[in-house]
C-alpha cells in the first residue's frame, strides 16, 4: 500500500504524492508511458528505493521496518531482462533464494524440480542446462520460476514479457494466468502495453505525471475518458477497428 | 662446454636453482593474490579509495627491479639478503596485473545481474561471493597469469641479492662472459615461464566449467592454496630465524671476487670444520657492505682504495699504508674488522687493444690523452660515478673522447673492446681476459688511482666468538700474488672453468 508518496531522481520529481492499495491476492497492471515511474514502484516495494516522503506499507509494515533482505526475500523480481545468473545452471538460478534462506539440497531439489514443471520445462532436460543455451521464452519462465522460488507472497514483475515476439508472449501470458491460478500471489506487474495488462491482470492502474490517474478493473479503465488514459488505449481500438466486429 | 655438458656436470645445483625459481615464483604470486584479489574488490567498490592504490600499484611496477631490491636491502624486517627480500619484491610487481584484472572483471559485470541479485536479497557479502567474484573469475585467472609469468622473469634478477634460481647462472655467465652458462639458465627460465603459463591456462579452462556446480571443489582448491600461502610463510619464517653454526661468506658479482669468496670458505671449511654458506654473486660494492653490516653475511673481501673512497667517502690519497690504516679504523667504529692485505692489488686498468698500442704506440694515460678524441669509451657504472673514477681521471690527464662514454655491465665490457664497439674500457688490472684477449694496460703514470689492495673484511662479533676463524683467515693474509690472482682469474674467464675447483687448486699448492 502507498500512501501520498513523493519521490525524486536528483531534482526530477517522479512520483508526486502516489497512492495506491493492493489487495491480497490481487494481480495489479500498473501502465504507463516509459519513464513514468513505473519501475520506482516495484523499487519502493521491496526497498531498492525509499521514498522521499510518504509511506510504502508491506503486509502493513512500512518497508523501512523491514529487514531489506528479508522483505527481498518475501518478494519475487521478475525483470525484462531476466537477469539469470550465466555462470549458474538453470537449476542453480532457481535454487537462488532458497539457498540463501539456507534450505537442505533436498528440498532445494524437489522445489527446483516442482517449479520447472510449473513453467512448462522438463526438470530432467532443462536443470542442468546453462542460460545461454535458453531460447527468450524459455529464459523468461526461468524468470518468474526463479521469483517464485522460496514461495513468497509477493511477486513484482517489471516488463516481464516485453522482449518476446507476440506469438511467444501470448503463450507465456496463458502460461502465467495458469501458474497464477494456482499459486495465487499477489502481483504487481509494470507494463506500457495496455493489451498485456489487460490479458494478465484483476486490476489496472494507469499512472501518469507521477500519480495514479485512474485504478479499477479492466473492463472500467478501458471504458475510461480520461485524457491521460485514451492515448495508450488507442492502439488497441485500432486493432480492433482493423479486425473488425467479429462474426 | 656445451649447454648439455653444463647441465649434466650441474645436475645437482640446477636442481636446486630451479626449486628456489619455483618456490619464489609461487610463493610471491600466491601471496599477491591473497592480497591483490582484496585490493581489486575494494578498487571496483570504492573508486576513491582504490584509485590512489591503483595508482600506486603502477608505480611500482615502473622502478625497475634491480633498484627496488636497492631501496629495501637495507629496511628492517623485509631487507636483507635471500629469499626473504626476494619474495617481497616479486610480490611487488605481481600486485598490479592481479589487483587490475580483478577490478576490470567486477566492473565488467551486467548491471542487470547485480540488480537481480540484490533483489533478490542478497546481502553485498553473497552478491560477491555467489555472483561478482564467480563472473570476473576468468579476468582475475588471466591477471594471475600474467603476474606469474613476470615473476618467472623477476625472479632471474633475484640472484643479485642471493636469493637463488636461474638468475644465478644469468649472473654467473655474464661475469664469466660465457655464454653457455647465461643459456643454462636463460633457457630454463623461458621455459618455466611457458609451463606455468600452460599450467594456469588449463586451470583457466577447468574453472569455467567448473563453476557454481561444483562448489565444494572450488571451495577446496581455496582451502588448499590458502595452506600452501601459510605454508609457505612458515617455511620463510623458519628460515629466516638463522643459526649460528654457521659462517656466511659474500662476494661481489665478478668473476675475482667469485673466486676469492671460494678461496676464503673454503679456507674455513677446512681449516675449522665449520659450516660455511655462500652467498657469491651479490650485486656489488655496496649490497655487499651493507649485508656485512646488516649481518646477512660475515665476511667478504674489499679493495682498500674502494672502501675508502666508495664506502667512506674519504679524499682519495696515494698512499697504501696510510689508505689501509683509515679504512681500517673507519671498519673498526662499525664493529667490522678489515684483515692484512691479501697480497695484491687490483687497481683500476685502463685498457686499449694490442694493435693499437703497437701502431700508436700508447703505453700510459697521457699519451693515450692525445688519441682519445677519436676513440670511444666503455665504462662500468660504479666506475663513472665514483669519486676515484672517471671525473677525476679526465680532469688529470685532460681525456675527451668522441662522444660521452658509454655505461655497460662490468662483464660485456672486455668483450666490447675486444669486438671494437668501444676503444677504451676501465676493467680490473688482476682480470684474466686482459691477457687471453692481448688488451694492453695503460700506466697511471700520474699516479692517479688510490691502492686497491684486497682484503678480506669480516664482523668484528664473528672473529671474536670464533677464533678459530680469525687464524683461518689471517692466514690467507700476503698469500695472493698478482700473478696468482691473473692465472685464477684467466682459468676462469678464458679456460672456463669452475671457480670452486680453481680456489680449490690454488689452496692445495699454496700449502
Amino acid at each position: 500500500m502507498f500512501r501520498d508518496v513523493h519521490f525524486s531522481r536528483g531534482v526530477q520529481p517522479v512520483l508526486r504524492g502516489f497512492s495506491l492499495e493492493i489487495a491480497a491476492g490481487d494481480t495489479l497492471a500498473l501502465v504507463g508511458r516509459s519513464g513514468a515511474g513505473k519501475s520506482t514502484i516495484l523499487k519502493l516495494i521491496n526497498r531498492l528505493l525509499v521514498p522521499d516522503s510518504g509511506e510504502v506499507m508491506v503486509e502493513s509494515r512500512p518497508t523501512p521496518a523491514w529487514d531489506r533482505f528479508e522483505l527481498r526475500r518475501r518478494a519475487g523480481y521478475v525483470m525484462q531482462e531476466v537477469g539469470l545468473f550465466p555462470h549458474l545452471t538453470i537449476g542453480e538460478n532457481i535454487a537462488t533464494v532458497p539457498r540463501l534462506l539456507g534450505w537442505d539440497d533436498a528440498r532445494v531439489d524437489r522445489r527446483v524440480t516442482e517449479l520447472l514443471e510449473l513453467v512448462g520445462l522438463d526438470p530432467k532436460d532443462y536443470a542442468g542446462r546453462r542460460p545461454d543455451q535458453l531460447s527468450g521464452g524459455q529464459r523468461q519462465r526461468v524468470g518468474v520460476a526463479r521469483a517464485l522460488a522460496a514461495d513468497p507472497p509477493i511477486l513484482l514483475m517489471d516488463e516481464p514479457f516485453g522482449a518476446l515476439d507476440p506469438v511467444t508472449r501470448a503463450e507465456i501470458h496463458r502460461e502465467f494466468r495458469r501458474i497464477q491460478e494456482r499459486v495465487r500471489k499477489t502481483v504487481v506487474l509494470v507494463t506500457h502495453d495496455m493489451a498485456e495488462a489487460f490479458a494478465l491482470a484483476t486490476h489496472v492502474g494507469v499512472l501518469a505525471d507521477g500519480v495514479l490517474a485512474v485504478v479499477g478493473e479492466p473492463a472500467s479503465v478501458a471504458r475510461s475518458n480520461d485524457a491521460r488514459v485514451r492515448p495508450l488505449l488507442e492502439p488497441l481500438i485500432e486493432a480492433a477497428a482493423v479486425l473488425g466486429p467479429r462474426p | 662446454m656445451t649447454l648439455f655438458q653444463f647441465w649434466r656436470t650441474h645436475a645437482n645445483e640446477f636442481f636446486t636453482l630451479l626449486g628456489q625459481h619455483v618456490v619464489l615464483v609461487c610463493a610471491s604470486t600466491l601471496v599477491a593474490i591473497a592480497v591483490g584479489v582484496p585490493v581489486g574488490v575494494l578498487a571496483a567498490r570504492r573508486p576513491r579509495i582504490g584509485a590512489p592504490i591503483v595508482w600506486l600499484a603502477n608505480v611500482v611496477q615502473t622502478i625497475p627491479s634491480l633498484a627496488m631490491f636497492g631501496f629495501l636491502l637495507p629496511l628492517p624486517l623485509i631487507g636483507g639478503l635471500g629469499a626473504r627480500v626476494a619474495i617481497f619484491v616479486l610480490i611487488l610487481y605481481a600486485l598490479l596485473p592481479i589487483v587490475r584484472t580483478t577490478t576490470a572483471g567486477l566492473r565488467s559485470i551486467d548491471r542487470v545481474l547485480i540488480e537481480a541479485g540484490t533483489a533478490m536479497g542478497m546481502t553485498p557479502g553473497q552478491l560477491m561471493r555467489r555472483v561478482e567474484l564467480p563472473l570476473a573469475l576468468p579476468s582475475i585467472v588471466a591477471g594471475i597469469r600474467v603476474a606469474a609469468v613476470i615473476g618467472v622473469g623477476t625472479a632471474t634478477i633475484a640472484a643479485a641479492v642471493g636469493a637463488g634460481g636461474f638468475g644465478e647462472y644469468i649472473f654467473r655467465g655474464l661475469s664469466m662472459v660465457d655464454s653457455t652458462v647465461i643459456l643454462a639458465g636463460a633457457i630454463p627460465s623461458a621455459l618455466l615461464a611457458l609451463t606455468i603459463d600452460g599450467a594456469l591456462t588449463l586451470v583457466e579452462r577447468g574453472l569455467k566449467d567448473f563453476r557454481g556446480a561444483h562448489r565444494r571443489r572450488l571451495r577446496a582448491a581455496a582451502a588448499v592454496m590458502i595452506l600452501l600461502v601459510a605454508a609457505t610463510a612458515g617455511v620463510l619464517a623458519i628460515s629466516a630465524r638463522r643459526s649460528n653454526d654457521v659462517i656466511r661468506i659474500g662476494s661481489k658479482n665478478f668473476t675475482e671476487q667469485i673466486i676469492l669468496g671460494e678461496i676464503v670458505a673454503q679456507t674455513i671449511e677446512s681449516r675449522t670444520g665449520l659450516r660455511v654458506e655462500r652467498r657469491l654473486n651479490l650485486g656489488g660494492t655496496f649490497i655487499c657492505d651493507r649485508a656485512v653490516r646488516s649481518g646477512d653475511i660475515d665476511a667478504y673481501v674489499e679493495y682498500t682504495g674502494t672502501a675508502q673512497t666508495a664506502i667512506f667517502h674519504l679524499p682519495v690519497d696515494t698512499d697504501s699504508r696510510r689508505v689501509f690504516e683509515a679504512v681500517k679504523a673507519r671498519y673498526a667504529a662499525g664493529g667490522l674488522a678489515l684483515l692484512d692485505p691479501l697480497g695484491f692489488e687490483n687497481t683500476f686498468a685502463m685498457l686499449i687493444r694490442g694493435d693499437d698500442a703497437s701502431r700508436l704506440g700508447v703505453r700510459n694515460l697521457s699519451q693515450a690523452a692525445a688519441f682519445a678524441p677519436s676513440w670511444r669509451a666503455g665504462f662500468g657504472y660504479e666506475f663513472l660515478e665514483r669519486q676515484d673514477g672517471y671525473p677525476g681521471l679526465a680532469r688529470t690527464y685532460g681525456l675527451h673522447f668522441a662522444r660521452p662514454p658509454t655505461a655497460m655491465d662490468l662483464s660485456l665490457i672486455y668483450r666490447a673492446l675486444a669486438e671494437r664497439q668501444v676503444d677504451l674500457i676501465a676493467g680490473d688490472a688482476t682480470s684474466g681476459l686482459i691477457d687471453a684477449y692481448g688488451f694492453t694496460m695503460l700506466e697511471d703514470d700520474r699516479h692517479y688511482f688510490p691502492p686497491y689492495d684486497a682484503a678480506v673484511v669480516a664482523r668484528s662479533s664473528v672473529l671474536l666468538a670464533r677464533p678459530e676463524v680469525k687464524n683461518a683467515l689471517a692466514g690467507l693474509s700476503g698469500h695472493i700474488s698478482v700473478a696468482d690472482m691473473r692465472r685464477m682469474n684467466r682459468a676462469v674467464d678464458a679456460d672456463h672453468r669452475d671457480a670452486a675447483d680453481v680456489a680449490r687448486e690454488f689452496l692445495r699448492r699454496d700449502r
